[in-house]
């Protein structure tokens, strides 16, 4: 007997009880929807956490001067400036893992451009800390290794200072914008990123050429690196590498022992975005875990009515025994009902889960994501469900004995 | 006729059911023959062991002893799934209760058995068209059961039995849901279809439908008691007069 015939049999069934088979699909089409929604939800939440620590960095390190220790009160990290610029330089040159290098140090200043002015801290730098901080050029552009080995005079803007100068909107590459009263040109706009992981307006930056900044605006190079080091690892695997070789450097740079306390911390951001998402992952795998109950619960609908489908059957089923079904053909019917129900359902389920998600990201604003790959687990998981429990009413139909069944009342 | 195999060959057939510990005896040594074109009655009481036996004959039970030769085949020994094939090729059945699928139409009623004859599609509404067209109701292929009436029905099930061109047609109590006018015309179909070779073995316990058959067997506690052939009353013209009393 060929397939499609039995698949056009089970479909005919189906339809002889149109409610029903309806409430059936209703349970897998919640199942199946709540696992989508659900999953889009967690790796919605996860991509967000995921968006906020790519935007403060790649594979980023931050390196701060220890902390001060006076009579037992200790500081704070950085309040006793320890790194020097030879340090920095060895970080560059000498610790594996390391793929870039930039050193900042900032100040608060006040800048005036087009008749307005406004307050914030100006940061000196190297064109490398662009890549670090994974910035990008709304217009214009970075200043080089040129301007930095040059002093000149440019800065590079962020969009919040941007738009407190020139007015929202404005492009101010070519003005001249003086910091603290020394002009300088606007070479770059910086595209904007928004708020920070920490809460912070990450826009309100105003950066210039390290040199720069530490003539013009700090008054001389001092002969500590009063500010962070950025460190842009090799790829996420290498930033333990590159954290552990920076400590051991520095250390044996600072001639501190093993067991003392170091005078420089290194902070990995990567493990603590990576750590951040595990813990939305966490979330995601209990939200999947309660959907994949009620599409089980589901299953157990299929079941129930393919059992109740059965008994009300009996002498349907006796009959095609009588005139030629063999036990498979009927176990085969059976089961291809589940299926197309549990499949029918899933498909419905998977429009339901995504409309879902998309609801909740347009109306609600959150941020939810559809794997293609959930969309086909889940489907797949509904026709195993259909088959799991679709089996032992249609094994207890291929058993039955064509004489009762025929008899059945 | 050039075949002179029996169609049907029954040896000393034995049924023991077990009814907790007690053992039941509904066949006690049957031996049964009959030829090609024959229409045959089986009558009896109930417990008689005339439906057994037409479940045996059926291919739907096995004889705990003896042995049964369905057109020279012996099939009282095959499993499930051979007995399927034989009652789905040598076999067509009519039953009291029509046995019809609900809300499906008479042309898919029809075509049932050759759906698992793996019969495609296209030959299938071909043949199952023409036989419902043999049994008259050319003009009721998409009713539905609750569409049709019960003598319409059960020629329906007349034409699903018929369709797959069976050696032996096996009813059981075909008229025993339908009235006096409607049993004629079933019987007087069943004479059209003996007319044109069919062996039908009809289980009945109306004496008057077993006179329009060729031979009567009387089954009685497990026997055959007795078993002799008769000229049968022709059913299309009983049905006419019947048709001119007045209601």
């Amino acid at each position: 007997m060929n397939i499609f015939a039995t698949f056009r049999i089970a479909v005919l069934a189906l339809l002889r009880n149109k409610m029903r088979s309806f409430l059936t699909v209703l349970g897998i089409i919640i199942g199946v929807g709540a696992v989508i929604a659900m999953v889009a939800i967690g790796e919605g939440a996860k991509a967000e956490v995921q968006s906020a620590f790519d935007k403060m960095g790649t594979n980023m390190l931050v390196v701060r001067s220890g902390s001060s220790q006076q009579g037992g009160v200790r500081g704070g990290a950085g309040s006793q400036p320890t790194i020097t610029w030879d340090d920095v330089d060895a970080i560059a040159s000498e610790a594996p893992g390391v793929a870039r290098v930039a050193p900042s140090i900032r100040q608060s200043v006040q800048l005036l451009g087009d008749g307005q002015n406004w307050t914030t801290s100006a940061e000196g730098t190297v064109p490398d800390y662009f890549t670090i901080r994974a910035w990008t050029l709304k217009s214009g552009a970075f200043f080089s290794e040129a301007d930095v080995s040059g002093k000149t005079k440019v800065i590079v803007l962020g969009a919040t200072v941007a738009d407190s100068l020139f007015g929202p909107g404005a492009d101010p590459v070519g003005a001249v914008v003086r910091v603290n009263n020394v002009p300088f040109e606007v070479v770059g706009l910086l595209a904007r990123k928004g708020q920070s992981a920490m809460g912070q307006d990450a826009d309100d930056v105003a950066l210039m050429p390290i040199s720069t900044f530490a003539a013009k605006i700090q008054g001389g190079l001092k002969k500590y690196m009063q500010g962070t080091v950025y460190v842009g690892a090799n790829s996420p695997a290498d930033t333990k590498l590159a954290q552990s070789s920076i400590d051991e450097l520095l250390r044996r740079r600072h001639g501190i022992r093993e067991g003392q306390d170091s005078d420089v911390t290194v902070n990995n951001l990567a493990e603590a975005a990576s750590a951040r998402a595990e813990g939305t992952e966490t979330m995601t795998r209990l939200l999947a875990g309660i959907a994949l109950v009620s599409l089980l619960v589901g299953g157990i609908g299929i079941m129930n009515i393919m059992l109740v489908s059965v008994t009300e059957r009996t002498r349907e089923i006796g009959l095609r025994m009588a005139i030629g079904a063999k036990p498979s053909d009927i176990r085969i019917q059976f089961v291809i009902e589940a299926v197309t129900l549990s499949t029918i359902g899933g498909a419905f389920g998977v429009a339901l889960g995504v409309g879902a998600a998309e609801y909740l990201r347009s109306s609600l604003g959150w941020a939810t994501v559809v794997q293609p790959e959930i969309v086909a687990i889940s489907l797949g998981f509904s026709a195993v469900v259909g088959v799991g429990f679709g089996l032992y009413p249609a094994h207890k139909a291929s058993g039955l004995d064509p004489i009762t069944a025929l008899r059945f009342e | 006729m050039a075949d002179e195999t029996p169609i049907l060959d029954a040896r000393d057939l034995e049924k023991t059911y077990t009814m907790g510990t007690q053992a039941v005896h509904a066949l006690r040594g049957v031996s049964l023959t009959v030829q090609r074109g024959e229409f045959v009655a089986v009558m009896g009481t109930s417990g008689s062991g005339k439906s057994t036996l037409m479940n045996i004959l059926g291919c739907l039970d096995r004889p705990t002893k003896g042995s049964y030769h369905l057109v020279g085949r012996e099939v009282s020994r095959l499993d499930r799934d051979e007995l399927a094939d034989i009652r789905n090729q040598v076999l067509g059945f009519v039953f009291q209760s029509f046995n019809l699928l609900a809300r499906t139409s008479a042309l898919e009623n029809v075509e049932l058995p050759m759906i698992y004859a793996g019969v495609g599609g296209r030959e299938r509404r071909r043949r199952a068209t023409r036989a419902l067209e043999q049994v008259g109701l050319g003009d009721r292929l998409d009713h539905t059961p609750n569409q049709l009436s019960g003598g319409q029905m059960q020629r329906v099930a007349i034409a699903r039995a018929i369709v797959t061109e069976p050696k032996l047609i096996l009813a059981d109590e075909p008229t025993g849901n339908l009235d006096s006018k409607t049993s004629l015309e079933i019987i007087a179909l069943f004479q059209d279809l003996r007319a044109t070779g069919i062996t039908i073995v009809l289980v009945t316990h109306e004496p008057d439908i077993a006179g329009f058959t060729d031979r009567v067997i009387l089954m009685r506690d497990g026997k055959v008691q007795y078993d002799r052939p008769q000229t049968p009353v022709d059913a299309r013209a009983a049905a006419d007069a019947y048709a001119e009393v007045p209601a």
